[in-house]
């Protein structure tokens, strides 16, 4: 047996464990989903879909033209009009638990894809996405004949049809998050997930086949940019969006003087604020889970951290000891904590941001982790001496990449928090409930998790405020953004 | 003897909890419904829209920190006022809107009444639209509206009082703060509310009551960056998506076509957030 210096954690090394991408039964070649039918665009216009761990192509995907995505919208409008309307809730509440099961029955197929595709480690979209992805039409199913409860009067009536455009940092998890509250509420669908992560929608829709939705309920439009202009230029009923801030002013733009409704799902500038009396191994990991879960792309990320001036070296000092075991590395890996950025583009900008960072004066400490020669890595970065007038305290850097700020009081804590035109999410850490709810109280965004981070619930309504965006997502509050009410 | 002069009188704008004839000196004639001169009412410049908002956003933080039992107190106190004023009130309204006595009285008795609707909302808002959510983990989670700050309302053009009514004791109750363009044509029974909101023990600058040309200032609200919610009641369609354009340049949430008899609560969601809390449960 090799020998090893046992004092060192760096030399405690894991075997790989890595899960099989033949799991994923990818095809070499994915349609339109389109009444209920895989069809090819109409123009027969493709695009390539990498892995991002290895810059390999994974798949060929039709890409969506103006033709394709007003056939989509028809055939939404269709179901609407035949089927989907004249469907009873406890009927559409079936079909949701249906899918839900089929969720759950193919969800290792369905984590292998999406690591995959998105270059999420193995351990998050098998134990989060999909499982999450399956609670959440479970729940949904559960209101589909109950609406008349929900408290939006007595008679709540669907919008009719949706487009709905969804990002790539959680690619299945956001469909669900769409589609369930949509068709529980008797709406029908028109789906456009992202450019670099089409795969594990046009699954789910393989899904939705074999509960036997009806033809037209939900359709899935791939493709770039040009086809989510598209589907918000074109005769729905309800636009909802998740993604950056400044494509959701595109959009509300584009909608003002029409009557179509809006829900928005933007960026974040999330503050993870530290009090001096809370735990600091517990606070330590939430760190971690705030800004390197997903490699940083979440929205809701802890991408500001806030620390009590007290406790900042003795935080910043176990942080660093706690970034520098992140395993960086291949996604389907069972050991891997960060996974690869997902694309090309976004790797650009993390870097950009973070040469501002430096530039801006900032001191940059970065995980000397090892990162593979192919693919997009990015490693886990932290920036001590920020400033809040600096780019990586103010713009929304959507990568592993922390800003540390420090404050003296309360009443500061929630002034830096609230120094942004984001909303979206906040930390608390104290083990004083009287000052962890007047800290709540007073912070501008729509979730605040206390003496916890990034934690999602299919019960828990999730959304921003100010340029956050508007709407929730989650709970009985999420049907709202589908009724008309 | 010679006949008694009467003594005329100009409205005034509402701001932060004074009544400033416009920083811009301005006025404008207004006319009942059969074209007779009424009065002289002052004309807001875009400075006047900028002052008010920032004595709305300066009061919000007051109006929200009162308990929610005060905040209703207060709007019911607003309510007692108009009853008191109803004459004067239901006076101006049928001289307006060019209806009957009978029926501007009617009017002002549903106004009166809504308002006192609104005020019992206030302390029930938060277990209404709110409440505790049931994850699947060791946390305690709950929800609770909160305003959406400062609410900027383009008044009904035709409703001179009811539809005023409604669009700002709506938002208030919320625990919003309101800059308020009252109808170009018909502004004097709102600026008549806004003088009685005065002497209601409401926090200056909750709510601000602007009248004037609204081609000229509804664009400076709908843009201005600190307005977190905006209400289109007056503008018609081709204005209110010009409005709506540039209140997206900073994605405030934007209302259209409530109406002011619905006993919905589309009005009191409209500018509300969800804010949803976490806190994890441990011996």
């Amino acid at each position: 047996m090799e020998e090893r210096p046992a004092s060192t954690l760096s030399a405690l090394e894991y075997d790989p464990a890595p899960e099989s991408a033949g799991l994923a039964r990818l095809r070499e070649g994915y349609g339109l989903f389109i009444g209920g039918a895989f069809v090819e665009a109409a123009d027969g216009a493709t695009f390539e879909t990498i892995n991002p761990a290895t810059e390999e192509p994974l798949a060929r995907v039709a890409q969506a033209g103006e033709a394709d995505v007003a056939a989509a919208v028809a055939a939404a409008r269709r179901a609407y009009d035949k089927v989907w309307r004249k469907t009873t809730g406890a009927q559409r509440s079936k079909y949701l638990f249906r899918i839900a099961r089929l969720i759950q029955e193919r969800s290792r197929e369905l984590a292998v894809l999406e690591s995959l595709d998105n270059g999420k480690p193995i351990r998050e979209s098998r134990d989060i996405d999909v499982p999450l992805a399956a609670a959440h039409f479970f729940y949904y199913a559960g209101w589909a004949d109950k609406l008349e409860h929900a408290g939006f009067g007595p008679d709540p009536r669907p919008l009719g049809v949706a487009g709905q455009i969804i990002p790539w940092n959680f690619p299945l998890l956001m469909a669900a998050w769409k589609l369930a509250p949509a068709l529980a509420a008797g709406n029908t669908c028109v789906l456009k997930p992202a450019e670099t992560t089409p795969l594990s929608a046009l699954v789910l829709a393989e899904i939705l086949q074999q509960a036997e939705l009806p033809d037209g309920v939900v359709n899935v439009v791939t493709g770039d940019g040009s086809t989510g202009a598209a589907l918000v230029a074109s005769p729905v009923d309800k636009v909802a969006f998740t993604g950056s801030t400044e494509v959701g002013k595109v959009i509300q733009r584009r909608l003002a003087g029409r009557p179509t409704r809006l829900t928005l799902e933007l960026g974040g500038k999330g503050a993870n604020i530290v009090f001096d009396d809370a735990p600091l191994d517990e606070v330590v990991e939430g760190i971690v889970d705030g800004i390197f879960f997903n490699q940083g792309h979440v929205c809701c990320a802890g991408s500001r951290l806030l620390v009590q001036e007290s406790v900042a070296e003795d935080v910043l000092h176990r942080l660093r000891r706690r970034v520098d075991q992140l395993r960086v590395g291949d996604p389907l890996d069972k050991n891997t904590d960060v996974g690869a950025i997902n694309s090309a583009a976004q790797l650009e900008k993390i870097r950009e941001l973070t040469a501002w960072g430096e530039r801006e004066g900032a001191t940059r400490y970065t995980s000397p982790c090892a990162l593979p020669e192919r693919g997009y890595w990015f490693a886990p970065t932290v920036f001590t001496d920020v400033a809040q007038t600096h780019r990586i305290a103010r713009e929304e850097v959507f990568g592993p990449v922390l800003s540390v700020l420090t404050f003296r009081t309360p009443e500061e804590a929630v002034a830096k928090a609230n120094n942004t035109t984001y909303g979206l999410a906040c930390g608390v850490w104290s083990e004083k409930g009287s000052r962890t709810l007047w800290v709540a109280e007073r912070l501008r965004a729509g979730v605040v998790w206390a003496n916890t981070y990034n934690r999602f619930d299919p019960a828990s309504p999730f959304g921003g405020v100010r340029e956050s965006g508007f709407g929730r997502e989650g709970g009985r509050h999420g049907l709202e953004a589908y009724l008309d009410v | 003897m010679s006949e008694r002069l009467d003594v005329r009188k100009t409205y005034k704008l509402l701001v932060g909890g004074a009544f400033p004839r416009s920083e811009s000196g301005r006025s404008y004639e207004v006319l009942d419904a059969k074209g007779r001169f009424l009065a002289n009412v002052a004309q807001a410049s875009r400075k006047d829209v900028r002052d008010a908002v920032v004595a709305a956003r300066s009061a919000q933080r007051a109006w929200w920190s009162l308990t929610p039992y005060n905040r209703g107190q207060v709007l019911y106190r607003l309510a007692e006022m108009a009853e008191a004023r109803g004459r004067e009130l239901a006076e101006q309204v049928g001289r307006a809107e060019g209806i009957r006595a009978t029926e501007a009285r009617a009017t002002v008795a549903r106004s009166i009444d809504r308002l006192v609707w609104y005020a019992g909302w206030c302390d029930k808002v938060a277990q209404v639209l709110g409440g505790q959510n049931p994850v699947a983990g060791p946390y305690f989670n709950f929800s609770v509206p909160v305003p959406s700050g400062v609410v900027g309302v383009l008044a009904d053009q035709a409703s001179s009082l009811e539809a005023f009514v409604d669009a700002v004791a709506a938002p208030l109750a919320a625990g919003n703060t309101v800059v308020a363009l009252a109808s170009e044509t018909r502004p004097i029974p709102a600026a008549l509310l806004g003088e009685m909101s005065a002497t209601s023990d409401l926090v200056p600058g909750a709510l601000n009551v602007l009248t004037g040309r609204t081609g000229e200032v509804a664009p400076v609200l709908a843009s201005h960056e600190d307005v977190d919610g905006l209400d289109l009641a007056g503008a018609d369609d081709v204005f209110a998506g010009e409005l709506a354009a540039l209140a997206a340049e900073t994605v405030t949430r934007v209302l259209r076509g409530a109406d002011p008899q619905d006993r919905g609560l589309k009005r009191l969601r409209a500018f509300v957030e969800t804010s949803t809390v976490w806190h994890t449960i441990g011996p």
